[in-house]
């Protein structure tokens, strides 16, 4: 039923702007799209799945989960990214894509690829209200998601971390000339875009019962989608358009079939970039080219 | 020539062409991650040409190129709007937008995929693939293609000395468009089985990964990168279980060392015994 | 001010423009006759380079009429402009990262004979074109950078390229924005000879300049802009001395 499908599509709303975020996170520091980050969510949730087979508490499992998305991230941002970042944005993105072939591979080997089902006693408590029934895994994961946006939003605006963070996004020849240090600042950039990754990543494993390495490209793309549509670099325009895109998705397959939901997110998104090139909420202008 | 190896040159050649339909619109700084899409909508149509209304093979390459020339130049107006990484992005949408309604479109078999198609070979394969090679690589020695490298270089610039800018960017799609459709005919015709996961996001990433590898600057990088894409994982077969993450360490290598890909035109011109090019 | 017997190839009407809440432009008209060479001049941010972009159709103009050549391109696209016979240097010089000197010359010509022509490679199909390329490059004594890649050149030689990429493109009134900027006195004059020449063989000139040297020695006549108005208008010897002018100078920061 309808209540039911929304909070299904809030649940995995909730998910797609901590990824979402991820991806804004980089576009804003070096106006690139980092498509490792797909992976990096899915590591997270084996990273996540492990710790949680291994018995210990779910909030160990998402911290390591975003310890590992942030420690691989660094090194994509090292490796991949700043010493391509004076070059066309094809060239650090290709790099990127590298990585996300490495990581993938990586887990396979790993983890087998086949999905990974999580202990089921996890999610047996739910919560009845009239008609819905909710789990409380899904409660929980859009609480954490909350969380998350609550605490990047609060280190964005109020710490001087998070100062010089948006001055290097606004103008990076500026920052650096006021003194601050423009690679440490990308470091930053790259251990929390990975960190909010990883943490999706668990979550998502959390609202699926099951984790897969090839959960990642699907989700990425529909996240770049996401960030695009709230508009790009900005908070809340993700904690809008994630659950937005949640419920028109999980409506489109409730009520049109599975196979029609990425014409619909897809579509909405040209629509956004081409009516609204801010996003809803104002982030970076998608008719405004970087000058060379 | 075992139909293994005759199955590796195929896929060759049609990457190339898919390569060069990225090459054409990146040639006036338009990355496009989505000419899959064009792909797909060549295989289709060509397809149900040549199942349905039993059109000579020919014929349908040539209408579902110029059919999805047609498309490209209605996504080449929009795509005016929009810059660098933001158009790379509605490129993206728009691929997967197309691969969406093949998904839905049941006429052509939906999700089930579409097969009835002859079997073409190699050699028709590698005709039309050399034959619209040989022309981009002609066309880029024509004062065209030096217009489209000036909008390239500096749109506004290039708008401010007298150049239609519109006209380029949106024929550039329309080209780059046409060309991925016979790409899209030919893999239909060669594999005789479609479905529309074999047009999406990968696909597009690996027309780009050919060219920028290849050489980005060079419409014979496309050749090359596109030989490269489908000749290394085999290569590396002896790495077993890590050969894909050793062919993502490669491509970063590369990437890190030589940005324009591994054909440029400096390089073109010592290979060819010529002093810096024409 | 008055034109004379002389034809007029640029007339603006009562121009206006603004960005927002700025009025970068307000009421300006003047008019450039044919074989002329005419100067705008005034202190930094008086709206010079702004009219230039109103004229090459870059910026749409809020209010008044462009008319050139007789034909009204108030709100023509900038190439439906230069393809009418005005063309255009850039103060920043912007010029074709990849490509060569001589491809600079080659590029803004409009390719010879049909569409068709154009597709074809240059070196067979386009005697004329690369004929008239050879001239310009000669005229600017450019031959030996000719297969150099144009952004790698000296910045005085680079200001020879835009000018010559500009005039590749056959136009009937050309352009200059402060096209002695950044040069020494020799360069300066070289300049100031090769666009002597210029209008002797027929080319109208409209320049942007703060070298009042150079433009007292150069222009048949001045305009004056000061904070998007136009505040005086003749020829050099006039505004040399004209009160409202000199106040203008002395009154802003930016001293020429």
């Amino acid at each position: 039923m309808l209540l039911q499908q929304i909070v299904n599509g809030l649940t995995l709303g909730a998910v797609y702007t901590l990824v979402a975020l991820s991806f804004s996170l980089v576009m804003g520091i070096l106006s690139i799209l980092n498509l490792a980050i797909g992976e990096l969510f899915m590591l997270g949730g084996f990273i996540g799945f492990s710790v949680i087979a291994a018995n210990l508490p779910l909030p160990v499992a998402l911290l390591a989960g975003m310890a590992g998305g942030a420690l691989v991230a660094v090194v994509i941002g090292k490796v991949a990214c700043e010493p391509l970042r004076d070059a066309p944005p094809i060239t650090p993105l290709l790099s990127t894509l590298g990585f996300s072939i490495i990581l993938q591979n990586i887990v396979t080997n790993v983890w087998g690829s086949d999905p990974l089902q999580l202990p089921s006693e996890l999610f047996d408590d739910r919560l009845t209200v009239g008609s819905l029934s909710i789990g409380v895994m899904q409660i929980a994961v859009i609480g954490v998601a909350i969380l998350l946006v609550g605490t990047l939003a609060w280190l964005i605006q109020s710490t001087s971390a998070g100062r010089a963070l948006r001055a290097v996004a606004e103008n990076r020849d500026v920052a650096r000339l006021l003194g601050v240090s423009v690679g440490r600042i990308m470091l930053h950039a790259f251990a929390l875009s990975g960190a909010l990754a990883g943490a999706a990543g668990v979550l998502i494993s959390l609202h699926y019962a099951a984790i897969t390495p090839y959960v990642g490209v699907d989700t990425g793309l529909k996240a770049i989608a996401v960030m695009v549509i709230g508009g790009t670099t900005n908070v809340w325009g993700a904690l809008l358009a994630g659950p937005l895109i949640g419920i028109a998705e999980v409506l489109t397959v409730a009520y049109g079939g599975s196979q029609m939901r990425d014409f619909v997110v897809y579509g909405l998104m040209i629509l956004v970039l081409l009516l609204r090139p801010q996003g809803l909420l104002g982030g970076a202008r998608s008719d405004l080219g970087q000058r060379v | 020539m075992s139909t293994y190896h005759a199955g590796l040159l195929a896929d060759i050649g049609i990457l190339t062409l898919g390569a060069l339909s990225v090459y054409i619109i990146l040639a006036t700084n338009q990355l496009s991650l989505g000419n899959a899409g064009f792909m797909g909508i060549g295989s289709y149509l060509s397809s149900f040409l040549t199942v349905e209304l039993h059109w000579p093979l020919t014929a349908a390459v040539v209408a579902a190129a110029l059919s999805a020339s047609v498309i490209g130049i209605v996504v080449g107006f929009p795509a005016l709007r929009l810059k660098g990484i933001y158009l790379a992005i509605a490129t993206l949408g728009f691929g997967e937008m197309v691969r969406s309604f093949l998904l839905v479109f049941t006429p052509m078999g939906g999700s089930g995929g579409y097969h009835g198609m002859q079997h073409v070979s190699l050699g028709y394969v590698w005709i039309w693939t050399a034959g619209i090679l040989v022309v981009i690589l002609v066309l880029e020695h024509s004062h065209l293609w030096l217009q489209m490298r000036a909008v390239h270089d500096d749109e506004t610039a290039a708008g401010l000395v007298g150049l239609n800018t519109t006209l380029i960017k949106v024929g550039a799609f329309g080209f780059g468009a046409a060309v991925a459709a016979v790409a899209g005919a030919l893999f239909a015709h060669h594999h005789v089985y479609i479905e529309p996961g074999n047009f999406g996001f990968e696909r597009s990433i690996d027309f780009v990964l050919a060219v920028i590898l290849g050489g980005s600057t060079v419409g014979v990088g496309a050749l090359g990168g596109a030989g490269l894409l489908v000749l290394l994982p085999e290569w590396l077969r002896f790495l077993a279980d890590w050969r894909l993450a050793a062919f993502g360490a490669l491509l970063v290598i590369v990437l890190l060392t030589r940005r324009q890909g591994i054909l440029d035109r400096p390089l073109l011109a010592r290979l060819s015994f010529r002093g810096a090019g024409p | 001010m008055s034109d004379g017997s002389t034809d007029v190839l640029l007339r603006l009407d009562a121009v206006a423009k603004r960005f927002g809440g700025v009025r970068a432009l307000s009421d300006v008209s003047m008019t450039v006759g044919r074989n002329r060479i005419v100067g705008i001049i005034g202190p930094n941010g008086a709206g010079k380079t702004t009219l230039f972009n109103l004229m090459t159709g870059a910026y749409r103009a809020d209010a008044g009429t462009i008319i050139f050549d007789d034909q009204p391109i108030t709100d023509w696209p900038p190439h439906r402009i230069i393809r009418a016979g005005l063309a255009r240097t850039f103060q920043n010089i912007r010029l074709f990262a990849g490509m060569t000197v001589w491809e600079h010359v080659l590029v803004t010509q409009p390719p010879e004979g049909n569409v068709m022509r154009g597709l074809l490679p240059l070196r067979w199909s386009h005697a004329a074109v690369s004929a008239r390329a050879e001239q310009i490059l000669k005229f600017f004594g450019l031959e030996k950078y000719r297969d150099v890649l144009a952004r790698t050149l000296p910045y005085g030689i680079q200001r020879k390229v835009d000018m010559a990429r500009a005039l590749a493109a056959a136009p009937k009134l050309l352009l200059l924005d402060e096209p002695v900027a950044g040069m020494n006195h020799e360069e300066a004059d070289e300049l100031r000879r090769l666009l002597l020449r210029l209008n002797e063989g027929g080319l109208t000139i409209l320049l942007i300049e703060h070298d009042m040297a150079f433009v007292m020695n150069l222009c048949h006549e001045l305009y004056v802009l000061d904070f998007g108005v136009r505040i005086a208008a003749g020829e050099p010897a006039a505004i040399r001395s004209d009160p409202v002018v000199l106040d203008a100078y002395l009154g802003s920061e930016a001293a020429c």
